[in-house]
């Protein structure tokens, strides 16, 4: 029942947002590089490019008597490079003109100061101003993708088991249900149902199009059972691989003339319903625009059943019906 | 546009968690009746509403909507707070009345994200 080109665009999409709030939540400790090795300014050149060799890093800082004095990297190796020089101090070619960050400033901030400055790597300070690490933007790529990967772990995994479980069962005819009851007048706990049948959907592999417009007739029906029966009603969803099938039932008191009630605009709502923002007499009429089928029986000795039906293999083929 | 300068355009508060400000929002829609919302607000959108209960964060949730704001002042209960904090939609309450807030959201770039009735409900 996946729309597989859809829901992988949406969540490319959902996951770049994500990573920019996630810019400014991570702090700059969470992702930067700690126990830095260090350099004296005294040292040839020539030992510094061995040491880099050697550890395969790009960048050091350089301390003397405890104090930071400047950054060497790789860029300033190969000047020395090509000046002939590599027996020149270390001193002589790193940068002393330094740019820090603070170790609880959000990730952004660092960012800012790599696109205002074109260095490689910003030395991280503590509150006391000593060093306590090296923020390069590879560190900054790294540390967002473990957060994302650490944050989506768990709502993939669930996903992930849910998708597979129409591949997994082998039946001619496999089927998932959900039912809720809903009581009458429990305007707190309304909606409640659809947000947890959307959200099903979602976990099941449904494209967000499908989830949302399954999610709004649900969620009109479910209203419909709050505001309109004797005692509630129950909501019963059977998803399949092909299709879903969304009921709503109850047991009075029934709708005297359905064809009325599915007019635009026609509500035998009260006023008391119609301030909490319902009754407007758009819900039915909003159901059978989201579903491609719908069936109202009702009748004044049995109450009514709403069928509404959402085709998957129909949809996906044809990506017009959806626009 | 941020949540951020929406807050400040219409001097509203946000009443949810603080790591909604960064939230880019691009159009809006302004109705008090849930089915009017539901049957033509497009997904990613803000509501400027005068309702406040917490059907409307339900709504909200159903029909992806990105940011609900509270006009003529009004502040939903704790109820409805705790809601949109589980389920990431920020609230702003703002001072300024529906016609207002919706002008001055429009007029600095806002798109109207309401749909015609008769168009499909995505």
């Amino acid at each position: 029942m996946t729309d597989e080109q859809t829901q992988v665009s949406d969540e490319y999409a959902e996951s770049i947002t994500r990573t920019e709030e996630l810019a400014y939540e991570l702090r700059i400790h969470e992702v930067m590089t700690k126990n830095v090795r260090c350099l004296p300014p005294d040292i040839q050149m020539e030992d510094a490019l061995n040491i880099f060799q050697k550890e395969r890093f790009s960048g050091a800082p350089v301390i003397s008597d405890g104090n930071l004095v400047g950054l060497i990297s790789i860029e300033d190796l190969i000047r020395a490079l090509r000046d002939g020089n590599l027996n020149a101090r270390v001193q002589e070619y790193m940068t002393t003109k330094l740019v820090f960050v603070h170790e609880y400033d959000p990730v952004i901030e660092a960012l800012k100061t790599f696109s205002r400055t074109n260095f490689g790597r910003l030395p991280v300070l503590d509150k006391q101003e000593n060093l306590v690490g090296i923020i390069t933007k590879g560190d900054i790529s790294n540390g967002l993708l473990t957060a994302l990967q650490r944050e989506y772990h768990a709502e993939e995994l669930i996903r992930y088991r849910a998708s597979h479980l129409f591949e997994d069962i082998v039946s001619h005819r496999t089927s998932l249900i959900l039912r809720y009851e809903i009581r009458k007048g429990d305007f707190i706990g309304g909606g409640n149902a659809s947000s947890n049948i959307k959200r099903a959907l979602l976990r099941l592999g449904a494209s967000p199009l499908i989830a949302r417009r399954c999610g709004i007739a649900v969620y009109e029906a479910e209203m419909n059972l709050i505001i309109h029966t004797d005692h509630g009603g129950t909501l019963r969803v059977e998803i399949e691989p092909h299709k879903i099938t969304m009921e709503a039932y109850d047991d009075g008191p029934g709708i005297e003339d359905v064809e009325q009630a599915m007019k635009p605009g026609y509500s035998t709502a009260t006023n008391e319903i119609r301030e909490m923002g319902f009754g407007a007499g758009m819900g039915l009429v909003n159901i059978k625009r989201c579903v491609d089928e719908m069936r109202l029986i009702s009748s004044k000795d049995r109450g009514t059943n709403l069928y509404m039906i959402m085709y998957l293999d129909y949809k996906d083929k044809n990506p017009n019906t959806i626009n | 546009m941020k949540l951020t300068e929406i807050i400040n355009l219409i001097d509203g508060e946000l009443l949810t968690h603080e790591d909604a400000y960064k939230k880019e929002i691009t159009g809006a829609m302004g109705a008090d009746l849930m089915s009017d919302v539901l049957a033509s607000i497009k997904p990613e959108a803000a509501l400027l509403t005068g309702l406040c209960n917490p059907q409307v964060v339900r709504t909200a949730l159903i029909a992806d909507i990105r940011a609900i704001i509270f006009v003529r002042g009004k502040n939903p209960d704790q109820e409805t707070i705790k809601i949109a904090d589980e389920e990431n939609i920020p609230l702003i309450t703002t001072k300024l009345g529906m016609f207002e807030a919706c002008g001055v959201l429009h007029q600095a770039g806002l798109h109207n994200y309401e749909t015609t009735p008769n168009n499909d409900c995505a």
